[in-house]
């Protein structure tokens, strides 16, 4: 079903029916497979990034879009709507590019962020770690400064799209000083002393490879810190409120995906000499659904919103993130009924669809987390 | 070098058909989009004059049809046409392909091509005829259902996928050039070209400025005429081969090849 919108100019119209067809003619063909038999779909990011996707968000002074996140959200929710594991990946590249284009100096943005908005250089965030999850303060990584250049030695867990990555964006540790010991860094794939671990055997979106990222004695230039020494936390806090919107957008995205399919199924669908949908037990199913997509998505543009609008948006960005990735849960979950035993099994999406929902309650900030982001914000 | 392509509005293929009181399809009521059989001919146009080395070419998108047809044009304009020439006039309503190509042939005329470029097919009427027809009223060659060209100078040479032979032909602008799905990947209208359509120039034109009289053109003055039409019948079972004596494959190739699969 073509989802209805609000958008804010004609150009962000044309731009939906643009990423509609993509989705449709590209995306659609090719998701199941990927995803059975963990391909990472590198084409299509190039694809993404030559349609100008992947720099939406970003200032038309450094070549982006120059596009409320408003828009980009929306485009990035088509997109899980089809293929959900490529819409995390849009979503951490533009995270990790983001840093570049607010925290570098000239010379850094000139050099790199061209190639990042324009796809052909693929961006992974290299944030977390073993030990360091949701307390970013136990990053244990060091870059240690060896005349012109950083040694790093660590390990970077969690890393979407880790091996496939041109880049990533590490945060490591400069100082011993838990919060303001941290500094982020540029560092460019084939840098010597960087090894990946076997791919996570995950649950759900496979083909997003990810895996661990080790840096043993890797040499980088200086110059490829981004922002001072010191500065990484600010550096990750700052891209955290949006990334939380990025994932709130790809839920509901999935939750839309699982709704369609669902209700496609319901009308084809006959028992007992009529279609299923013309029960009511199952139209009360649909109709809850329906009403989780949407409630997701009103949460979310109401952040996007206030966020393009220069206002404080992170309690709502918690909120959306919170509210669209249960919505995605249940959705999902409920689709798996309609679809009854055939949901149960591969040769339909719903199973995968419920897979791929579990992680968005996780990852981004659990939603415990969330919770606790909430209530300190009303309770300050 | 200038690139005329003639663009052609139809209803979307997996909306619901429907038809005006006067056997027409109703083109206003429903869901439109560019044919994507004329995405090929805007493609391979845009190939064309990217590669053209006095970088003074320039591609023009043609499209006839009721206000809504200006949505053909500006998807051509988004995937980095230069500009749209669009005939609109209630007179125009019902024309079949000779009165089409009357119309197209005239506006060509007034543009002044080098090239012609048409896909192989509407995917609505699916006649295939337009570019033979145009050809026939601007008095130039006509090189059809190109799978690949190649632009030299003014000669433009094609390679044509028959059902038995592949023939490459070629002939000197100004031509009429069709190409198939085969000849290129139509490119994705980039966000940067959605922004950049808003700026091209689209001009619309009527009978009046094309010296057409109004009974030349319309239903009223088509060579066809739709008495009826009915609903497609449902899907029957195919064809099923049982072998029986060791003749199964023969009779399997054999229905291949009356379909023409082989």
């Amino acid at each position: 079903m073509v989802v209805e919108r609000l958008l804010p100019s004609s150009e962000a119209e044309e731009l939906l029916a643009v990423v509609h067809e993509i989705c449709a003619d590209q995306l659609a063909p090719r998701v199941d497979q990927a995803e059975a038999d963990a391909d990472f779909p590198r084409n299509l990011i190039h694809l993404l990034g030559q349609t100008g996707l992947l720099s939406l968000p970003f200032d038309e002074d450094d070549g982006g879009g120059g596009q409320p996140y408003e828009v980009y959200l929306q485009v990035l929710e088509e997109i899980a709507s089809v293929w959900m594991s490529l819409a995390v990946d849009m979503s951490v590249h533009t995270l990790s590019a983001s840093a570049m284009a607010r925290f570098s100096s000239d010379e850094q943005r000139k050099t790199w962020l061209p190639d990042m908005l324009g796809g052909s250089q693929l961006g992974a965030y290299a944030l977390s770690e073993p030990q360091a999850g949701s307390d970013v303060s136990a990053i244990a990584t060091k870059a240690v400064p060896d005349g012109d250049q950083y040694v790093i030695n660590g390990t970077k867990a969690w890393v979407s799209h880790g091996p496939h990555a041109d880049f990533w964006l590490l945060f490591a540790r400069t100082s011993a000083d838990p919060k303001g010991g941290l500094s982020a860094f540029h560092v460019p794939a084939g840098t010597e002393g960087v090894t990946f671990g076997a791919p996570e055997r995950k649950m759900g979106m496979t083909a997003s490879t990810t895996t661990s990222v080790i840096f043993d004695e890797a040499r980088i230039a200086a110059d490829l810190r981004l922002g001072d020494e010191g500065q990484g936390m600010a550096i990750a806090l700052s891209a955290l409120d949006s990334g939380r919107l990025g994932i709130a957008a790809c839920a509901t995205g999935l939750a839309q995906g699982a709704l369609d399919l669902a209700v496609g199924y319901a009308k084809e669908r006959h028992q007992f000499g009529r279609a299923i949908g013309e029960f009511q037990g199952l139209q009360f199913l649909l109709a809850d659904m329906s009403a989780a997509v949407e409630a997701a998505r009103a949460t979310y543009l109401l952040a996007a919103r206030l966020k393009d609008a220069d206002r404080p948006f992170s309690r709502q960005a918690s909120i959306a993130k919170l509210v669209a990735s249960d919505a995605a849960m249940k959705v999902t979950t409920d689709a798996v009924q309609v679809l009854g035993g055939y949901g149960y099994t591969r040769d339909f999406p719903a199973e995968r669809y419920l897979r791929e929902a579990k992680v968005t309650q996780i990852f981004e900030g659990t939603n415990q987390i969330q919770r606790m982001v909430i209530a300190r914000s009303l309770l300050r | 070098m200038k690139i005329v392509v003639c663009v052609k509005y139809v209803p979307d293929a997996t909306a619901d058909r429907k038809f005006n009181a006067d056997n027409t399809v109703d083109r206003v009521g429903v869901q439109g989009m560019l044919s994507e059989l004329d995405e090929y001919a805007v493609e391979e146009a845009l190939k064309i004059r990217d590669g053209d080395e006095s970088g003074d070419a320039q591609v023009v998108v043609l499209t006839m049809g009721p206000a809504d047809a200006r949505a053909a044009i500006l998807k051509s304009l988004q995937m980095g046409a230069d500009s749209g020439v669009h005939i609109v006039d209630d007179a125009i309503h019902g024309s079949d392909s000779v009165g089409s190509s009357l119309l197209l042939a005239k506006a060509v005329e007034r543009q002044g091509a080098d090239i012609v470029l048409c896909g192989m097919a509407s995917t609505d009427g699916s006649m295939s005829v337009i570019p033979a027809m145009l050809a026939e009223r601007l008095g130039v060659p006509q090189v059809t259902f190109a799978s690949e060209v190649t632009v030299d100078g003014n000669t433009v040479r094609v390679r044509r996928d028959g059902d038995a032979a592949t023939e490459v032909i070629e002939a000197s602008t100004p031509l009429v050039l069709s190409v198939t799905d085969q000849s290129n990947e139509p490119r994705y209208p980039s966000f940067k070209g959605i922004m950049a359509a808003k700026k091209k120039p689209v001009e619309e034109i009527t009978l009046a400025d094309l010296g057409v009289a109004a009974g030349d053109v319309g239903l009223e003055a088509a060579w066809t005429k739709v008495e009826a039409y009915a609903e497609r019948p449902p899907r029957s079972a195919g064809a099923i081969v049982t072998d029986e004596d060791g003749t199964g494959a023969n009779q399997l190739v054999e229905f291949l090849a009356a379909q023409k699969f082989v």
